[in-house]
């Protein structure tokens, strides 16, 4: 057993910091949320140059033109996107790349989001779609998660036009939201993939059920790579903030903050890179939910040492806590996950 | 990132899983945990045991006696004697876990050949006579003295928080060799006899009701110099290289304990009808993602160990340690109160199972290094933050 990132993992991560740091570093970052009112936040050159790096090919088979890698290798990318703040249906467009469901969406010259739920026609809880206005294509998952429906759920890739979606005001400046009230039965894409895929819900070969984990996994990982981040921010702010004559970081106060900060990290990092390695759905539920823990409660923390600039546009913090409210809010949410993982207890265990 | 272990640990597993489905029948009943020669004498016929079978020791380096074993090995001797119902380590603790360890180390070739074997064997007992009244988390603050006379010391003072003194036959003793040094140079390592005459040990009750620990009275006890481990006033420097022996393995068993715990939770709010209450499936849901990642966090830690052995370091996890025990503390404690919402008014009776557990899990965020210590460490140390005040 090495649990250990190898060195190819080392350096595919490293040349992913590279990647964002070049090409969405903190000005780009702001100048996103300065134009997000007037302009699309996806930045389809981004978009492109990202498949190019092979972020949404990365699990395509070699055979199908893709890098081959896997989940472990999935996660790490996704770490240092969520870091960097990356902006745009990441996830959904990394599942319809890796197991070509859109064509175009391996190498970023379409963009993919998704729908995770049906919308009820009783009008109940409408459903929410990010990016929906940049995406060429909506990956639909099927009805609900947590819900033991499992292999029932269909994979459709539907065009956007089909979504009756309005536009709402998002929390978070940098993912625009729709509420979708209802679906048209539209024409099928290209491709033919349309239509509910064939028997128990599998289109191309891949279950509703295993893309709803992978998601949920992924997304864990983006709000990982959000807790390491605000860490650095406070640890960064409580170095060289001075107040009563010395770094506010020489204060016990401010000190335990950053250590519990550091605990839900890498209590989060561990569970995170576990479920990566055995996609087992049970770690991958205790994933989300340690790995959305550690992004909000980071960004909190991260607010409350930064005082009064905490609480400006200007500082980066309040960008990254909402964003983990919002990826909070996406594929396993919190009851979801807890009600999954309280009835694995029940399960006899194999040994 | 590869969690599956190699052929040659399975077999380590395989040839443990063997020994300990034979063995463990045939071993007597358990004591009455507060009657302490009884306890004493079952953990050592364990130790004897494990000896006979060849896994005395299992991370000690071989030259001392140990098996060399690797911590993913340590890892797995732990989980799986837990797994099975094996004793724990007992009162062999501090003698297998520190004062052996220290004396591998630091100590002269007589020294190891007196003490490591009875230790490795299960015939000598070993007590820990560190923290004093009035130095516990600053433990640079010990005033317990040893003047030199002679070829022995004369030494005085009083310890605190002493496990198994009463039926140990040894003390690993902090001892302030230099009052006028800084403070950390002026202190020294020896080994006490505890039947030394001036030597008295007066148990402590802890809010269990059980009589874990002791404080120790030392009136002008005499003390060969030959029983001092590394160089005088070297003491502090001699007791740090063994603490950061620790690799990563120091919960393991607990940890499989806890897992076991929750699902037996589990099943009881099933049966009395909490599981019905979706706060309570909700906390058992998040307490089962939180054992599953520190369990996750023990394999990050000892990998980490693992290689840093490899490379010819000490093998102690980086960042690892100190986050590990802040999460695992404060875990265990939510799950005994969680079990406490299981159970109820039936938690107020301390004949029920887990009443005795949430009470003693109490002293898991303060001994071997206070929640609030732990922080200190790793906002200084590991986030490099100005030292604090």
């Amino acid at each position: 057993m090495d649990f250990r990132l190898t060195a190819d993992q080392e350096a595919l991560r490293r040349g992913m910091r590279e990647l964002l740091a070049a090409r969405f570093g903190r000005q780009a970052l702001r100048a996103a949320v300065d134009g997000a009112e007037q302009q699309q936040v996806v930045d389809g050159r981004l978009w492109r140059e990202l498949g190019e790096a092979g972020l949404f090919a990365l699990r395509a088979p070699q055979s199908a033109g893709g890098v081959g890698l896997g989940l472990p290798e999935a996660v790490l990318l996704f770490e240092e996107a969520g870091r960097a703040l990356l902006p745009g249906p990441l996830v959904a467009s990394h599942l319809a790349g890796g197991a070509g469901l859109v064509a175009g969406a391996a190498d970023g010259s379409v963009v993919v989001t998704a729908l995770e739920e049906e919308p009820r026609p009783d009008g109940g809880a409408a459903p929410l779609v990010e990016h929906l206005a940049a995406a060429g294509a909506v990956l639909a998952l099927g009805e609900g998660y947590g819900t033991g429906a499992g292999e029932g759920c269909p994979v459709r890739v539907l065009v956007p036009g089909q979504l009756v979606a309005e536009p709402m005001r998002s929390v978070d400046p940098l993912s625009p939201l729709h509420r979708v009230r209802g679906l048209l039965p539209g024409q099928p894409p290209d491709d033919g993939g349309g239509t509910t895929g064939g028997g128990g819900g599998r289109l191309g070969g891949v279950s509703a059920e295993v893309l709803r984990g992978e998601a949920a996994l992924l997304t864990a990982a983006l709000q990982l790579g959000s807790a390491c981040r605000t860490l650095e921010l406070a640890v960064g702010y409580a170095r060289e903030r001075e107040q009563f004559g010395r770094p506010i970081g020489a204060f016990q106060a401010v000190q335990h903050l950053c250590a519990e900060m550091l605990v839900r990290s890498e209590t989060a990092r561990s569970v995170v890179y576990a479920a990566a390695v055995t996609a087992d759905d049970e770690e991958i539920s205790a994933a989300k939910l340690l790995a959305d823990t550690a992004a909000v409660g980071n960004a909190r923390d991260c607010l409350q040492v930064h005082g009064g600039m905490g609480f400006t546009w200007e500082a980066d913090v309040h960008l990254h806590l909402k964003r983990a409210w919002l990826r909070a809010e996406q594929w396993r949410t919190a009851v979801a996950g807890e009600e999954r993982l309280a009835s694995a207890l029940l399960q006899p265990i194999c040994r | 990132m590869e969690l599956a272990y190699t052929q040659e640990e399975e077999e380590f597993r395989a040839r443990l899983r063997a020994w300990l489905a034979e063995v463990l029948p045939t071993l007597p009943s358990r004591p009455d945990p507060l009657d302490w020669p009884a306890r004493r004498a079952y953990d050592m016929d364990w130790q004897r045991r494990l000896h006979d079978a060849g896994y005395a020791g299992l991370h000690w380096p071989k030259d001392a006696g140990g098996q060399g074993a690797t911590p993913t090995q340590h890892l797995i001797f732990l989980e799986e004697t837990e797994a099975a119902g094996a004793p724990y380590v007992g009162a062999g603790f501090v003698g297998l876990l520190h004062a052996g360890p220290t004396i591998a180390a630091e100590g002269t070739s007589r020294q190891r050949a007196r003490w490591l074997p009875p230790i490795l064997r299960g015939e000598e007992v070993w007590c820990q006579g560190f923290s004093e009244p009035d130095a516990g988390s600053d433990l640079a603050a010990l005033r317990t003295r040893a003047v030199r006379d002679g070829d022995t010391y004369v030494v005085t003072g009083s310890k605190i928080w002493t496990s198994h003194a009463e039926v140990a036959d040894w003390c690993e003793l902090l001892v302030r060799t230099d009052p006028e040094a800084p403070r950390h140079r002026g202190i020294s390592w020896l080994a006490l006899p505890m039947d030394a005459p001036g030597v008295t040990v007066r148990p402590l009750r802890t809010l269990a009701g059980s009589r874990e620990f002791a404080e120790l009275f030392l009136d002008e006890v005499r003390v060969p110099v030959g029983n001092r481990v590394g160089a005088e006033n070297d003491g502090w420097r001699v007791t740090m290289v063994t603490l950061s022996f620790e690799r990563g393995t120091a919960f393991v068993g607990e940890v499989v304990a806890c897992r076991r715990t929750l699902r037996l939770l589990a099943r009881r709010a099933q049966q009395n009808g909490c599981w019905d209450d979706a706060t309570v499936r909700r906390r058992l849901g998040r307490l089962h993602a939180e054992f599953s990642a520190l369990w996750r966090l023990i394999q990050w830690n000892v990998s980490e160990a693992a290689h840093g052995l490899r490379q010819g370091g000490t093998g102690v996890p980086g960042v690892g340690g100190s986050v590990f025990k802040l999460r695992y503390s404060h875990a265990r404690q939510e799950l005994y109160e969680t079990a406490a919402a299981v159970l109820g008014p039936a938690s107020l009776e301390l004949s029920q199972e887990w009443a005795l557990e949430r009470l003693s899990s109490l002293s898991y965020t303060i001994a071997a290094g206070t929640s609030q210590i732990q922080r200190n460490i790793v906002a200084e140390r590991i986030l490099g933050l100005p030292k604090g005040r």
